[in-house]
């Protein structure tokens, strides 16, 4: 933590950024919050620990932290992969965050622009964690009829706030297709089907693209897993497609390719 | 604040198994705190096994009872350049509210506020009819609750039709505060016995006044140009509805039709302030482009233009909204800062 913050205050310091977003304690002992901490004598309130779990990356897009200045961010590894997948999908310039990548595998180390990242993220162990392998593997042991059994429970307590969607760094559309009306792709009200369609055209829009890191189920207030639903659509685009997004720059992730040899006929 | 205590009687936990019973005999849907794992929601209830009293609050409110979450207003067809509009019938369950807190029986009194406000809200208050609240005091609160900071209280009897106080050694005490309370208790009278002179108060959670919520109220008109104070506390804030849709006293609605070629159906459906397209013109001009502006519209509204219009806070301080926030926004937090600057 204090080398943490050294780095913070260094980089404040020498004014190579204007805020560093990073964590801070929160309203409980086992919660935690993002601090955008702009003095060098505010440093001290930087902490990681395993409880600092949101993607901070979905800030990166927020106006109010744009006009800050060069931000510097306190990153775990599934936070890199959000910045990788920004650089993918033209969100983010180069060099615009100094991320201070920090987590299990070690750090804080400054990874000043996207051929760092991709560097350090190329040294990590990849995929999910035997614990996520585990959940997954359950989901699909699930016969169809209870698989859909489950998923009707959990977005039986949908309130449509989009907690998720405003937790997720990759759910960034200027005009969600939940917002269109013309035509109206998903029902409005917040009921069986409204619901499920929410969630699984949010999924669908998300396959390939999803890092995984979880933020949408943390977010959701009614505690519905959707970070199961987004695991499983994960593991079905790196089977077909080979998709492991977030892990370097080249823009070829799987809802944006077309490859003239593609298996399925309607697209070719 | 309280409302006038019109009997008292005494019941037992024991005889609350009879009471949901004897409810639902009587054709009322009930409507009571169950606990799924670690949440608590409030759910039709139809055996008193499944209830859970010893809670300190829902992650959503019962509000849904008289304002849920999409409701039907109209119903129409097209033909040719003809609409031809059916309005819904005005129907409602009997719906028996059971073991609310205090926090949530004042909040309807707060929502007939806004929806009474200027032309009455038939969907509302329809329902709001056919609703009994048996209020249950608060024998614990967590940091998260701030009714006290608001003039209010775990004990309070603002909004229930009868309110419960456990006091101890399973004997309840019964406050009759409506005529709704007063023919309830008549119509189970063998439940209950006279009460004579029990207290309630060292019943009661004790939760620590935070904050003048007065005071916060009086300065909130000269804050509103303080553009850094409301940026700073929202700068976190990512703009979800989690706030709104959990909040019992928040009653903004969008309606939208939904159509099927020929036909369709009028909804409103929950909205929030905190939405970018809350306040998004037609013309793509948006009166509040940044997330502060809309965590400022977010507090003067609970807590200085509905209290100056209305009479009455836009809050009651239970808290959901900070223990349901996905960023750890604090509202109690948050007014307690306003009210130390």
């Amino acid at each position: 933590m204090e080398q943490l913050q050294q780095m913070a205050r260094e980089l404040l310091e020498r004014q190579q950024v204007q805020v560093i977003i990073g964590y801070e304690a929160g309203s409980e002992a086992n919660r935690r919050r993002a601090v955008f901490v702009r003095r060098a004598e505010d440093v001290s309130r930087l902490i990681f620990d395993d409880a600092c779990r949101q993607n901070l990356a979905t800030y990166l897009l927020k106006p109010e932290v744009l006009v800050l200045g060069k931000i510097g961010m306190v990153v775990r590894r599934n936070t890199l992969r959000s910045l990788m997948q920004y650089a993918v999908e033209n969100q983010l310039a180069d060099e615009r965050v100094i991320a201070i990548g920090i987590g299990e595998e070690g750090g804080p180390r400054l990874l000043p622009n996207f051929a760092a990242v991709e560097e350090y993220l190329a040294q990590l162990p990849r995929g999910p964690s035997a614990a996520e392998k585990a959940e997954l593997k359950k989901m699909e042991q699930l016969v169809m009829e209870q698989r859909w059994a489950f998923w009707r429970e959990e977005f039986d307590r949908c309130i449509k706030c989009y907690a998720c969607r405003a937790a997720c760094p990759l759910c960034y559309c200027n005009r969600c297709i939940t917002e269109v009306n013309q035509p109206q792709w998903i029902p409005v009200a917040s009921d069986a089907l409204g619901n499920l369609e929410w969630n699984v055209i949010r999924a669908m829009h998300l396959a390939g693209r999803c890092i995984g890191c979880g933020s949408c189920a943390d977010a959701c207030p009614q505690g519905i897993r959707i970070d199961l639903l987004n695991g499983l659509l994960a593991r079905e685009a790196q089977q077909q497609f080979a998709a492991e997004p977030g892990y370097g720059q080249r823009k070829d992730y799987a809802l944006a390719v077309f490859k003239p040899d593609d298996k399925e006929e309607f697209i070719r | 604040m309280n409302s006038t205590v019109i009997g008292r009687k005494l019941t037992k936990a024991a005889n609350l198994p009879q009471l949901l019973k004897r409810l639902i005999g009587a054709g009322q849907q009930v409507l009571a705190p169950v606990r799924q794992g670690e949440r608590v929601s409030f759910m039709p209830a139809t055996d008193f096994s499944a209830v859970d009293l010893d809670y300190v609050q829902s992650v959503c409110s019962a509000k849904e009872a008289v304002f849920p979450r999409h409701e039907m207003m109209m119903k129409f067809t097209l033909t040719g350049k003809d609409v031809d509009m059916k309005p819904v019938e005005l129907t409602a369950k009997p719906t028996v509210l059971f073991g609310v807190h205090p926090c949530d029986a004042a909040s309807f009194t707060t929502l007939r506020a806004l929806f009474t406000w200027d032309s009455p809200d038939e969907y509302f208050e329809t329902k709001l009819d056919h609703l009994t609240v048996i209020g249950l005091s608060c024998a614990m609160g967590d940091s998260y609750c701030f009714c006290t900071s608001l003039g209010s209280g775990p004990g309070d009897t603002r909004g229930s039709d009868i309110l419960l106080t456990r006091l101890g050694g399973g004997q309840i005490l019964v406050e009759v505060l409506t005529e709704k309370g007063r023919a309830l208790v008549a119509s189970m009278a063998e439940l209950f016995t006279a009460a004579n002179g029990q207290k309630k108060d060292d019943h009661l959670a004790k939760i620590a006044r935070r904050f003048d919520g007065e005071k916060v109220k009086a300065q909130l008109p000269e804050r509103f140009n303080q553009v850094d104070l409301w940026r700073e506390q929202s700068m976190r804030c990512i703009g979800c509805g989690a706030c709104a849709y959990v909040c019992p006293t928040c009653s903004c609605f969008d309606i939208q039709d939904e159509r099927q070629r020929n036909s369709g159906e009028r909804l409103r459906c929950w909205d929030s302030c905190g939405f970018r397209l809350f306040t998004l013109h037609a013309s793509g001009h948006n009166p509040r482009t940044m997330q502060s502006e809309r965590w400022r519209q977010r507090v003067m509204h609970k807590f200085s233009y509905q209290p100056q219009r209305l009479d009455v806070w836009g809050c009651v301080g239970c808290g959901r909204c900070s223990r349901g926030c996905p960023v750890d926004m604090n509202l109690g937090e948050h007014l307690q800062q306003l009210a130390e600057l």
